[in-house]
């Protein structure tokens, strides 16, 4: 079961700021789901390698242990996106830099 | 001009006899979404300005009578979390209102390089998280079909624009049947295709290890064509797969005959609407008259594919969607006082509640103390799921299935409950967990005209078999679907 501390340590490990009413609703919810997830506990897994990515297991047609045929392009230099429209997005910039609230009180 | 009964290969014929031009066509569909999509929502953006300049050079190309590529002057509505370069990207939500892309998906250059014309960025539940597309941060999509009731989700507007006739083709994505649940619910073709078959530079990231960028269309041919331009290996992905790109359309039409389609028996069991059992069962026969073997198979970990889902999508979420935080390319909240405070509530005014639940979930299930109980677990299952189907597909070319338990519902039917929300996809989580292809075809409708959809997987980078069965099933069930 998740407690209203668990809520409010999860809120800040992912950076979000839940008003009261979300905080009640996010305890419902996620309570509920995780119950309905619990049924995982009904399959026996040891032994079972973790399934991390589809790639590691199939990709290339190749058969299992040989080398993957997306791996790795050649380390070659491209050209990238050019710093202005790169930062053309961003709510605040000084022409060069992202500019963000001050980090350090002095 | 009838625009309604284009395809992609009509289009591009009428254009090189000179029937219409590109131009013009491009107008009538303007009018029409001008006429018909406010009431629908599938349109969030607009790009006359790209798609008139693509015309005029399809057009420049037919005046002088040159061949005209593949794609020549079909118009596409592309899923608003693939980036196109200078236009409005959202991804459905708030925290990205105002980003302009600074550069294409290699999905939207290879279709422009084929000819296609972009008409606009489609409406879609936030970061493609959701079943409805009710979790838009706009606004929700009618379905076409039957307006008081939801296109399906995620890619509800790009199922919803060809339902509607306000695009030939479009593109959508698939984390867990983003696709095929929306073509099912509005009565057009989508297909999945194998994880690493098409590049997803410029799509903005929700899961990983399971987002595909796949077509949708009216017919199967429709996706076919758009497939072939789309797949292969990107040097710009390194997930995408070098794997030779056949030409699908090829095998858009050849017999089926000799094919082992395998029944799983799981999907045939309680919870499986009556009208969407007997429309599948009819289709499976018509498959046995076309001289297809009805193998009976057996999925058996079926059952614990959504809660194996909604931890492994969560916790990739939840990494992805770190990226938001007012820094880059996000709204940021106003004066805010430390970086603390900007992350904080930049976050909570940007993200809408289904996002902020999956964060809260796939962060859960990351934390310390909880990893080995829910996501190794969930990753330990997701082998066994796998494993389903490598031995399903070791005795059957393909396999058949209802694309969801029930036909579309209705708008705000499921909003208040995320668990019965989720249920909806318990069909097509399956193979987007193993990573093998998937489509969805009309199967006729039930009683009360509402489209069924049947859904067609296939081994790993045999879409070509998928396509195959999926036509001839389209065919066999012809005039059924309208």
């Amino acid at each position: 079961m998740v407690s209203e501390k668990d809520v409010n340590y999860v809120a800040d490990l992912a950076h979000l700021e839940l008003t009261e009413t979300e905080r009640a609703r996010m305890l419902r919810d996620l309570n509920s789901i995780l119950g309905y997830i619990e049924r995982l506990n009904e399959l026996d897994t040891s032994g079972v390698e973790p399934m991390a990515q589809v790639s590691t297991r199939y990709v290339g047609g190749v058969e299992p242990g040989e080398a993957f045929a997306y791996a790795m392009r050649a380390d070659e230099l491209i050209p990238s996106l050019p710093h202005e429209e790169a930062m053309s997005n961003a709510p605040q910039t000084d022409g060069t830099f992202f500019k963000v609230p001050k980090v350090i009180e002095r | 001009m009838n625009i309604d009964l284009l395809t992609v290969e009509s289009t591009r014929t009428a254009i090189a006899e000179k029937q219409f031009t590109a131009a013009a066509m491009v107008d009538a569909f303007y009018e029409k979404i001008g006429k018909d999509d406010p009431d629908i929502g599938a349109y969030l953006t607009l790009s006359e300005e790209g798609a008139y300049a693509q015309a005029a050079r399809i057009d420049e190309l037919a005046g002088r009578g040159d061949a005209l590529p593949a794609l020549a002057g079909v118009p596409i509505a592309v899923k608003d979390v693939i980036s196109t370069k200078g236009v409005r990207t959202t991804a459905g939500s708030k925290i990205l209102a105002n980003y302009d892309a600074p550069y294409n998906a290699t999905v939207i250059d290879r279709l422009e390089a084929a000819g296609a014309i972009v008409l606009g960025k489609t409406n879609c539940d936030e970061f493609a998280m959701g079943s409805s597309n009710e979790n838009s941060g706009f606004h929700p999509v009618r379905n076409p079909r039957d307006r008081t009731r939801v296109p399906g989700g995620s890619s509800g507007g790009s199922a919803a624009v060809i339902a509607a006739g306000t695009a030939v083709a479009s593109l959508g994505t698939d984390t867990g049947g983003s696709i095929r649940q929306p073509a099912s619910f509005c009565g057009v073709v989508g297909l999945m295709p194998t994880y690493g078959r098409v590049s997803r530079y410029g799509l903005i990231a929700f899961a990983s290890s399971l987002d595909k960028i796949g077509p949708f269309g009216k017919t199967v041919k429709d996706a076919a064509l758009l497939l072939e331009v789309m797949a292969g290996r990107d040097p710009m992905d390194s997930t995408s797969a070098d794997v030779p790109v056949p030409r699908y359309s090829d095998f858009v039409g050849q017999p089926i005959a000799g094919l082992k389609i395998g029944v799983p028996g799981e999907y045939f069991g309680e919870g499986l609407d009556a009208e969407v059992r007997a429309a599948v069962e009819a289709a499976i026969k018509k498959l046995a008259e076309a001289g297809c073997e009805i193998v009976p198979i057996s999925l058996k970990h079926t059952s614990y594919a959504i809660p194996t889902y909604y931890l492994v999508a969560t916790a990739e979420a939840s990494s992805n969607l770190a990226r938001f935080d007012g820094v880059r390319y996000s709204v940021r909240a106003k004066s805010v006082k430390t970086p603390a405070e900007m992350y904080r509530r930049t976050r909570n005014e940007g993200f809408g509640a289904e996002v902020k639940r999956r964060i809260m979930l796939g962060t859960y299930a990351l934390s310390a103390g909880y990893y080995d109980a829910y996501y190794l677990k969930a990753q330990k299952v997701r082998s066994l799921i796998a494993r389903d189907f490598d031995e399903a597909f070791a005795k059957v070319d393909a396999i058949v299935t209802p694309t969801t338990p029930t036909t579309a519902f209705r708008l705000g039917e499921k909003a208040d409950d995320p668990l019965a929300m989720y249920l909806a996809d318990i069909f097509t989580v399956t193979a987007s967990l193993a990573g093998i292809p998937g489509l969805s075809l009309p199967c006729g409708n039930n009683s009360d005209g509402l489209p069924i959809g049947l859904q067609v997987l296939g081994k790993h980078f045999d879409e070509a078999t998928v396509l195959r069965v999926g036509h001839v099933a389209e065919h066999a069930l012809a005039g059924q679907s309208r």
